[in-house]
This record gives C-alpha cells, structure tokens and sequence, in this order.
C-alpha cells in the first residue's frame, strides 16, 4: 500500500495565559492511498487539533506545532510558509466541518465559493469553473445545480448544505480529505445520507479520507482503520476488525462498552470513570492511568510504547498490558456483548452497501 | 419591493406629521415672542403685527393654519429676514451644510472603516491599541472642542487655514475634520469589533482551507460581511453630524443651516425653526430609508425575506 500522509511525533500546544496546553502530544499514524482512516475519542482528546495541525490552519501563534513531521508525498509540511501551503491547501488537502450552517459565507453565492478554489489552484476561467461547480453539485448530487449555483447559503438546508461543502473540498480533486465530524450536525437520515455520499465519491475519485467521530456506529460503517486518540495520543490503532473486535486498551474497552446500542437490553453501560487529565499539566505517566481500574504500577511511572499486537501487523496499541511481562487480564464482560452488537450492526450494515 | 418602498413612505409621512405637531407646540414655549428683540415698536404697532401674522389667534387655530399651510408645501415667511418664504432661505443656506456633512461623513467613514481594519488584523498589536485610543478620543470628546483646538493649531498658531470663513475649498477642511471625529471613532470601533468576531468565525476556516491567501480572507470574505452591520450605525451617524452641525458652523462661521437655525432661535423666528426643525426631520426618516434599503442591496438574506412578501 501506497503511503499518502506520514505523521511522526507531532506535537501541538496552545500558549494560554494560564500556560502551556499541551493538546497534542506525539502523535504517530500513516494514512494510505485511498483508505478512510477515522479518529476516535473522547471531547478534547486533541482530534480537531491534529487535523488542523495538518492542514496548518492552527490558530497561530498562539497554536503552533512544537514538534514533529507531516510528511505529505514525503514533503514536510510542518515546514511550509504560509504562502506555499495556501498552494496545497484546497488542492491536495482539504476538509469539511462539522456545523454546515456556519461554514459557508452568508454573503457569496454558493457557485463562487465552489469556484473560487477552482479559479486559484487550476487556473480556470470563469465560465470553465462554472461548468465544473454544476459538475460537483451533480456530484454531490443536489438537484437543480443551475439555478442553485446562483443562490445564497441561506437557501439551503443543512444537509443541502454540507453537500456544497463537499463540492467545495472535492473542487480540486485533493488527494486526501479531512472530515471532521461532517454529520454530527444533521440530523439521522441526513446523516445516512451524507455517509452514503462520502462513500460513493471515494470510490469515484479514490480519496484518501481521515474521518473523525463519536459514533462508533458510523466507523464500522465508512473505515478502514481506526485510531484511537486519547488526551493528545493516539492509544491504539488498526483496522475496524483489530480494533474493534480485539481491543487491547483499556480506554477502547471503555470507548466500546460506552457505546449504547440500540437492541441492547442492557440499562447499565460500561462508563469511563472520572475526567481526561488536564493538558496543562499532563501526567508523568500513562494519562489514562487514573481512570483505568487495569492500570499497573508501572503506568503510573513510564508512559508505554506502541506495542505491535501479536498475531497482526496492522494493530498497535500502547498499554503496558501487551508487555511480556504483564499479568493476563480479560475483557469486561459487558464490553464483549457489546462487541457482539457492533458486529450484529454492521453486518447489517455491510448487507446495504452491496 | 415597490409595495415595501411605499409602505414605507407612508410611515415617513406620518412620522414627520407627528414630529411637525410636536415642533410646532414645544416651539410655543420658548420665551418671548418674535417682538420683544426689537423693542423701537409702540404697543400699537407690534399689536397690529401680531394681528398680521395671526400670532394673536388661539394655539389650535395657529396650529391648523400652519399645518394647512405645510400639506401645500408652503412653510410661511420669514419674520426677521425681511418677509423672504422660509423655503427660500433654506435653499439658500442648505448647500454649505450638505457639503459639509456629505464630506465628513464621507471620508469619516472611511478612514473608520480603514483603522478598523487594520486595528483587526493586527489584533493586540500597536496599531490596535492606537485604534481604540482614537475612538474612545473620538467618541467622548465633542466636536466643538476638536474645533477649537483645530483652530488654534492650524489657523491661530500655524496660520495654514483662515480662522472661520467660508468661499474655498480650503474653508471646508477645519470644520469637516471636527465633524468627521465622530463617525471616524464610531466606524473604526464598530468595524474593528465586527471584523474580529468575522475573521473568527467558520466559514474564514473554510476559506483559508480552501488555500484564500490573507488578502482575500480580509477583504473578500472577511470585510462585507463585518460592513453589513455597519450600516445600521450609519443612520445614527449622519444624524449626529446634523446636529454636530449647529454648533460647528456657528463657530467656523459657515453660512449653511445650523448656523441659521441658531439664529433663528435666538430671534424667536417661529417659521424658520419650524421650516429647519422639519427639514432636519426630513433627512432623518428620509437617510434611515436609504439605510434600510441599502442593508437589503448588501445582505443578501434580507433582500430574499423582501422579495418574497
Ligand atoms: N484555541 C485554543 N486555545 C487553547 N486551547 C485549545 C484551543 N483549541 C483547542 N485547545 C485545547 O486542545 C485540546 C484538544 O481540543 P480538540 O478540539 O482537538 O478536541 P477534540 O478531540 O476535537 O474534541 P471534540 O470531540 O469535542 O471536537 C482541548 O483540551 C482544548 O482545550
Ligand atoms: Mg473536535
């Protein structure tokens, strides 16, 4: 497989007046050719974060990348001016976001905003960029793409709207795509609307797409691998399957046993106990050591390393527990069923997609 | 629309009726009468003038008269200015004020609106703690006394401009800088704070990730969007201008309508400060029209909402 994005130990802070925040904090993943990666975890894990140290558009200077690569077709972003990644950005990489009703400008007609990346980064003229934003309206498949070319944000919905958003990042057919929450706004069928979307048009144009979400539902649906980030780390990390049906993390057990499943009769969900570690100040240790009732002694002490899981070489996960040393420690009980769930879900969900 | 425009009018109408009728009696209080300035008159022959001009008459019959006499567009005459029709002397005295206040408010706006900017962009930086400086200068301070300290710099100290006087070009610069303080502060303010909140908000994001150099992150997406709101303290502003007037030509000595207005005043001119009073009122209601109008042509939501009434 063809590597696209290598991310290596990348580190981002804010500087805050309270100090330091360290809200991401070596972060290691590669994206490959045409695959959907999702990112998982926890508000304020740093998902958001990492993605916008990516495309550079941190808050600077007061968010900045303090350390580490991202290396795009091997060529280091990290280390563009502002004037050569505003040549990278919105060709070769861009994002949609997650609230569609304030990621448009009210007062530019929806065709201009589809043509405006059109007209910078392919140098075409006005009425060869027009063809093509009709193009991407009937890619995104919203009806009526002449007339609706000329109107405003406003005269559209929410979904209707997150589809122009997608027509917007898919103008110059970039190589990888940000998603960051797309569909959290939308409301369900929406939603399944959108998934369906971003589906087809990465098998049409072979995108690579980094997809972030809650909804671990949504994962099984669109992913091809998953990372799971938790207090600026990314703990574990493999394919849907690795991930989600021999979960090595404690944090991922939590991740899975929290989800609510809707054919469960079960009320009481396996919750994380306490809160994430405050980033200003983060622990010596492993950050999850304080809320994970399976931490070791160690964990306290040494942060772990990316251990390969055995018997796969797509799964890595960094818990002391894979330690040849660690004691054996069985999955919670009520983790396991709901592992059953997911896959009864997805299954289902496999059965649309043909 | 043009059901929206006339609607409108009609509110127009109505409001100046109820601003004319309330002019009309609280100008009723002012003391004195047109009389007691010019007291070679005997008691007789102020009587018969009295009589004349219908002032000994009863307040409501005053009051319908005049009325009557303005639904026909007739503002009545002078009684100082040697009997001249009221809408004579306006004309005669509104173009320095129009200049005057077109002109500041104008380039007042402007230069607002550029420190705004640039106070925005560079957010916590020199220029922006300057920006603030000079409008909270700006707003608290009045314009007469940005007058008087024009006055001594640049014709009392310096000798560049003439002191009050009225003809030139030149003439204009002293008094439209003294007006244009406040709309300045007011803009720069204004568009400093909506240009923050702008730059800050989602759709900059999508912008910037679609590779818009800064260039048109500020001025293509960013600036007509922080302008819109803009437009609605500008009726507020020209507004202020027209009263920053009165006193600003009294004091460069400008022959337009403040100055005339003042006078009038002082000689109990009942026609002339009613026929100012109402002129003013005029371009009130008539410039929040234009305001109104102007924030559909430029809002794009709004001109949708209109239209589909
Ligand atoms: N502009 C900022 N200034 C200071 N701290 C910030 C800023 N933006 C983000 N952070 C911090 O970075 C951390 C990670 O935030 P991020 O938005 O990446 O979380 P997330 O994983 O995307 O969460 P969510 O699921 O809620 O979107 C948070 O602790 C947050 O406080
Ligand atoms: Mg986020």
């Amino acid at each position: 497989m063809e590597k696209i994005l290598e991310v290596k130990n990348l580190r981002v802070s804010f500087d805050t007046y309270s100090g330091e925040v360290q809200a991401v904090r070596g972060v290691e993943f590669d994206l490959n050719k045409g695959e959907t990666l999702a990112i998982v975890g926890e508000s304020g894990s740093g998902k958001s974060v990492t993605t916008k140290a990516l495309m550079r558009l941190l808050p600077e200077p007061h968010g900045y990348i303090k350390d580490g690569q991202i290396l795009f077709e091997g060529d280091d972003l990290a280390k563009k001016t502002p004037k050569q990644m505003q040549k990278i950005r919105g060709k070769d990489m861009s994002m949609i976001f997650q609230d569609p009703m304030t990621s448009l400008n009210p007062t530019m007609k929806v065709g201009a905003q589809i043509m405006e990346g059109l007209i910078k980064h392919q140098k075409m003229g006005k009425t060869q960029a027009k063809k093509r934003a009709i193009e991407l309206l009937e890619l995104v498949q919203i009806p009526n793409p002449h007339e609706r070319i000329n109107q405003y944000p406003h005269q559209f919905s929410g979904g209707m709207r997150q589809r122009v958003v997608i027509a917007i990042a898919l103008a110059c057919n970039p190589k990888v795509l940000i998603a960051d929450e797309p569909t959290t706004a939308l409301d369900v069928t929406i939603q399944a609307e959108i998934l369906d979307l971003m589906k087809d048009i990465q098998k049409k144009t072979d995108t690579s797409i980094i997809f972030i979400t809650h909804d671990l539902g949504v994962v099984a649906n669109i992913a091809d691998r998953v990372a799971v980030m938790y207090a600026g780390k990314i703990v574990e990390v493999g394919t849907v399957d690795d991930v989600f049906y021999n979960p090595k993390h404690p944090y991922t057990w939590g991740l899975l046993g929290s989800m609510p499943t809707l054919d469960s009769e079960e009320e009481e969900l396996f919750a994380i106990p306490g809160t994430p570690p405050d980033l200003l100040h983060p622990p010596k240790g492993d950050a999850f050591a304080p809320r994970n009732k399976f931490a070791l002694e160690i964990d306290f002490h040494e942060q772990p390393p990316m251990y390969p899981v055995p018997g796969s070489e797509t799964h890595f996960a960094a818990t002391w527990l894979l330690h040849e040393y660690a004691p054996e420690v069985e999955i919670p009980a009520s983790v396991k069923r709901r592992m059953k769930d997911i896959s009864k879900s997805s299954d289902s969900g496999e059965g649309e997609k043909q | 629309m043009t059901r929206y425009i006339f609607q409108r009018v009609i509110y127009m109408l109505l409001t100046l009726f109820i601003i004319a009728s309330i002019s009309f009696f609280l100008m009723k209080f002012l003391p004195g009468t047109p009389l007691n300035v010019e007291n070679k008159l005997s008691p007789e022959q102020q009587e018969i003038i009295l009589e004349k001009y219908g002032l000994n008459d009863p307040l409501p019959v005053q009051y319908f008269n005049y009325m009557a006499g303005l639904v026909q567009g007739d503002l009545g005459i002078s009684f100082h200015f040697d009997s001249t029709p009221v809408s004579d002397i306006l004309l005669g005295r509104i173009g320095p004020s129009a200049l005057l206040g077109a002109q500041s408010l104008l380039v007042g706006t402007v230069l607002g609106i550029l420190l705004g900017l640039v106070a925005a962009i560079n957010h916590n930086g020199i220029m922006d703690y300057t920006s603030t400086l000079i409008s909270v200068l700006g707003k608290s301070i009045p314009s007469f006394v940005f007058a008087g300290l024009l006055q001594l710099v640049f014709a009392v100290q310096l000798g560049w401009l003439p002191v009050a006087l009225w003809g030139e070009f030149k003439h204009t610069i002293l008094p439209t800088i003294a007006l244009m303080i406040f709309p300045l502060a007011t803009a720069a303010r204004f568009t400093r704070t909506e240009m923050l909140e702008v730059l800050g908000s989602d759709f900059i994001t999508t912008a910037r990730a679609k590779g818009v150099n800064e260039f048109g992150i500020v001025f293509k997406h960013g600036l007509r969007n922080a302008l819109i709101p803009l437009i609605t303290v500008i009726g507020p502003m020209a507004v202020s201008l027209m009263t920053g007037t009165l006193v600003i030509e009294q004091i460069f000595g400008v022959p337009g309508i403040g100055e005339q207005f003042v006078t009038s005043v002082m000689v109990v001119d009942y026609p002339i400060i009613m026929g100012t009073t109402l002129l003013f009122a005029v371009l009130f209601v008539v410039i929040i029209l234009v305001i109104d109008l102007l924030y559909g042509i430029i809002d794009p939501r709004i001109r949708l909402a209109g239209g589909e009434k």
